[in-house]
């Protein structure tokens, strides 16, 4: 083994693999304590406890869970396509997990800082609506595959205005470099520009998670645990942590565009002492807050004003923003070079 | 040296998949696995792309293709009742028209392999001419200010087919009772509530 291969690719790799292993631990990890801060959160915000006994202040509660989850039997179905059954959760899984290669946590701490990031994360979430339609359809139910076909066409649906308010962000930046977009120089009256996507995109990224107030493809009342309702122990544990850290990735990603990613808030300098990694794990944990936060206090949609929302209001709202938004930069000159 | 072997690596994995899946595509019996095929095929032309290094055109695959085109293929084949074993049946009739159609396919690529080594030498020295813009970047440039009005085109052909589509699938029910959301939310509490003294013993006449 020649010096030069070691120095160039062996370090490297190692290096690499050490931080991918970092990574999927983070997300696992706050994928756990996400469950556990959401049933606090709604436990405080209906005057309740949440979970006590496990440990000291329940914090032991989400270990428990996984390891019930993982004790239990793995049940397939007689009459579903079985390998696609299987492979549905953990593509869902898997797809949860690779968009975080691109998400710059901190300056210069990102496993592949590539030219198209933002398109990346993009086809990936694009991708993620299989793992649904395929658990729904094999699983051979009308109740899963009911949820799944209105999984699929929700965020089919909400897909469309997050493209466009994304084209916003990229008009003022400059740059598919996600990166570049959290460094891109951001004047006042630009933020005042893009605050209503970020609203909108706050709002999109609910709907495209699945989670409450549009979290009819699992309503129970309607169609019981919608496209996972025959899925059991790991399987069934693939889908919920692919949900939960899809809510990460999201939060994540709204944290990038809207919020200036590792950067202290509100371009406070005396702040920049603190490492990036913290503000940006605190930005992206106030987002999941709102997620949270929406659950408790929302009402579900009804699946026409879901629709109604998607394609009605945030669409053309977007589109409208997207010209207006490039107008005003073309008129001032302030394009980005 | 190794980055060129993994590259190498890369490639053959990426094609052998391709090819197999495509392969697939065809000979599943099941049409569902078919679309779910030809989605990894889609994927691993994707990865080519990578290696080749058009990023762009390997995310625009897999975000309009995989993302938008297979996933209505996908609800197509899962909601309409087709019946493939009737289908598969009939296709041996359509054996001749497949064959002529490869053959010239096949023929077109069996020449552009023969004109390669020609052809090579010059992209090559095209493609040397570098440049700090990113391949994005120049995609756009040449899209918006060279061919501004063949792209301009192209999208009115796809409204014109869009608004086709619209008017074709579109129907008026008389029947169904439609909500108008600006009216539901103008109602103001006067229109729908009246407040009323009852009197004990008396009750509302």
């Amino acid at each position: 083994m020649s010096p030069d291969f070691v120095n160039i690719y062996l370090m490297p790799g190692l290096f690499m693999l050490i931080h991918i292993g970092i990574l999927v631990g983070a997300v696992l990890g706050g994928v756990a304590y996400l469950t556990y801060a959401e049933r606090k959160v709604l436990g405080a915000m209906q005057r309740r406890q949440g979970p006590m006994t496990v440990g000291p202040f329940g914090l032991l509660q989400p270990i428990a869970d996984g390891l019930k989850l993982l004790s239990k039997e793995t049940i397939v179905p007689t009459q579903s396509n079985k390998p696609v059954f299987i492979i549905a959760p953990m593509l869902l899984f898997m797809l949860a997990l690779v968009s975080w290669v691109v998400i710059p946590v901190d300056a210069k701490l990102v496993l592949a800082d590539i030219n198209v990031g933002i398109l990346y994360l993009f086809a990936v979430s694009s991708m993620g609506v299989y793992g649904i339609i395929m658990a729904g359809w094999a699983s051979n139910s009308k109740y899963a595959f009911l949820g799944a076909m209105r999984s699929a066409s929700q965020m089919i649906s909400y897909e469309v205005s997050m493209g466009l308010i994304i084209v916003n962000v990229l008009l003022v930046t400059g740059s598919l470099n996600l990166s570049e977009i959290v460094t891109a120089d951001r004047p006042l009256w630009i933020q005042l520009l893009l605050f209503p996507m970020f609203i909108v995109f706050l709002i999109s990224i609910l709907a495209e998670t699945n989670r409450a107030p549009f979290d009819l493809p699992e309503g129970e009342s309607e169609i019981t645990g919608g496209f996972m309702v025959e899925y059991s122990s790991m399987s069934f544990a693939l889908f919920f942590l692919g949900e939960y850290a899809n809510m990460i990735l999201m939060s994540a990603i709204t944290t990038v565009l809207f919020l200036g990613g590792w950067l202290p808030p509100f371009g406070i300098e005396a702040l920049a002492f603190v490492p990036g990694i913290i503000w940006f794990v605190l930005k992206t944990c106030a987002v999941l807050f709102v997620f949270l936060w929406a659950r408790a206090t929302l009402p579900r949609y009804r699946y026409d004003q879901l629709m109604r929302l998607g394609w009605k209001v945030f669409l053309p709202f977007t589109l409208i923003w997207v010209v207006l938004v490039s107008g005003i930069l073309v008129y001032t000159e302030s394009l980005p070079k | 040296m190794v980055i060129k072997m993994i590259a190498t690596a890369a490639f053959y994995l990426f094609s052998i998949i391709l090819l197999l899946s495509a392969l697939r595509v065809i000979t599943a019996s099941n049409a569902v696995h078919s679309v779910l095929f030809l989605i990894l095929a889609f994927f691993n032309a994707a990865g080519l792309f990578v290696l080749l290094g058009a990023e762009f055109v390997a995310m625009i695959l897999v975000i309009v293709y995989v993302g938008a085109v297979a996933v209505l293929f996908l609800f197509v084949v899962m909601m309409l009742d087709v019946d493939f074993q009737s289908l598969r049946q009939n296709a041996k009739s359509y054996i001749g028209g497949g064959l002529v159609f490869g053959g010239v396919m096949l023929l077109e690529l069996i020449t552009l392999y023969f004109a390669w080594a020609d052809v090579q030498p010059t992209l090559v020295a095209e493609a040397a001419v570098v440049s700090d813009i990113t391949n994005t970047e120049q995609i756009g440039q040449v899209l918006y200010t060279d061919y501004v009005y063949a792209f301009q085109l192209a999208g009115l052909i796809l409204l014109v087919a869009m608004i086709g589509a619209i008017v074709l699938t579109h129907r008026r029910r008389a029947d169904v009772r439609r909500q108008k959301v600006a009216d539901q939310v103008y109602v103001k509490r006067e229109d729908v509530l009246e407040i009323k003294e009852v009197k004990t013993g008396q009750g509302i006449s």
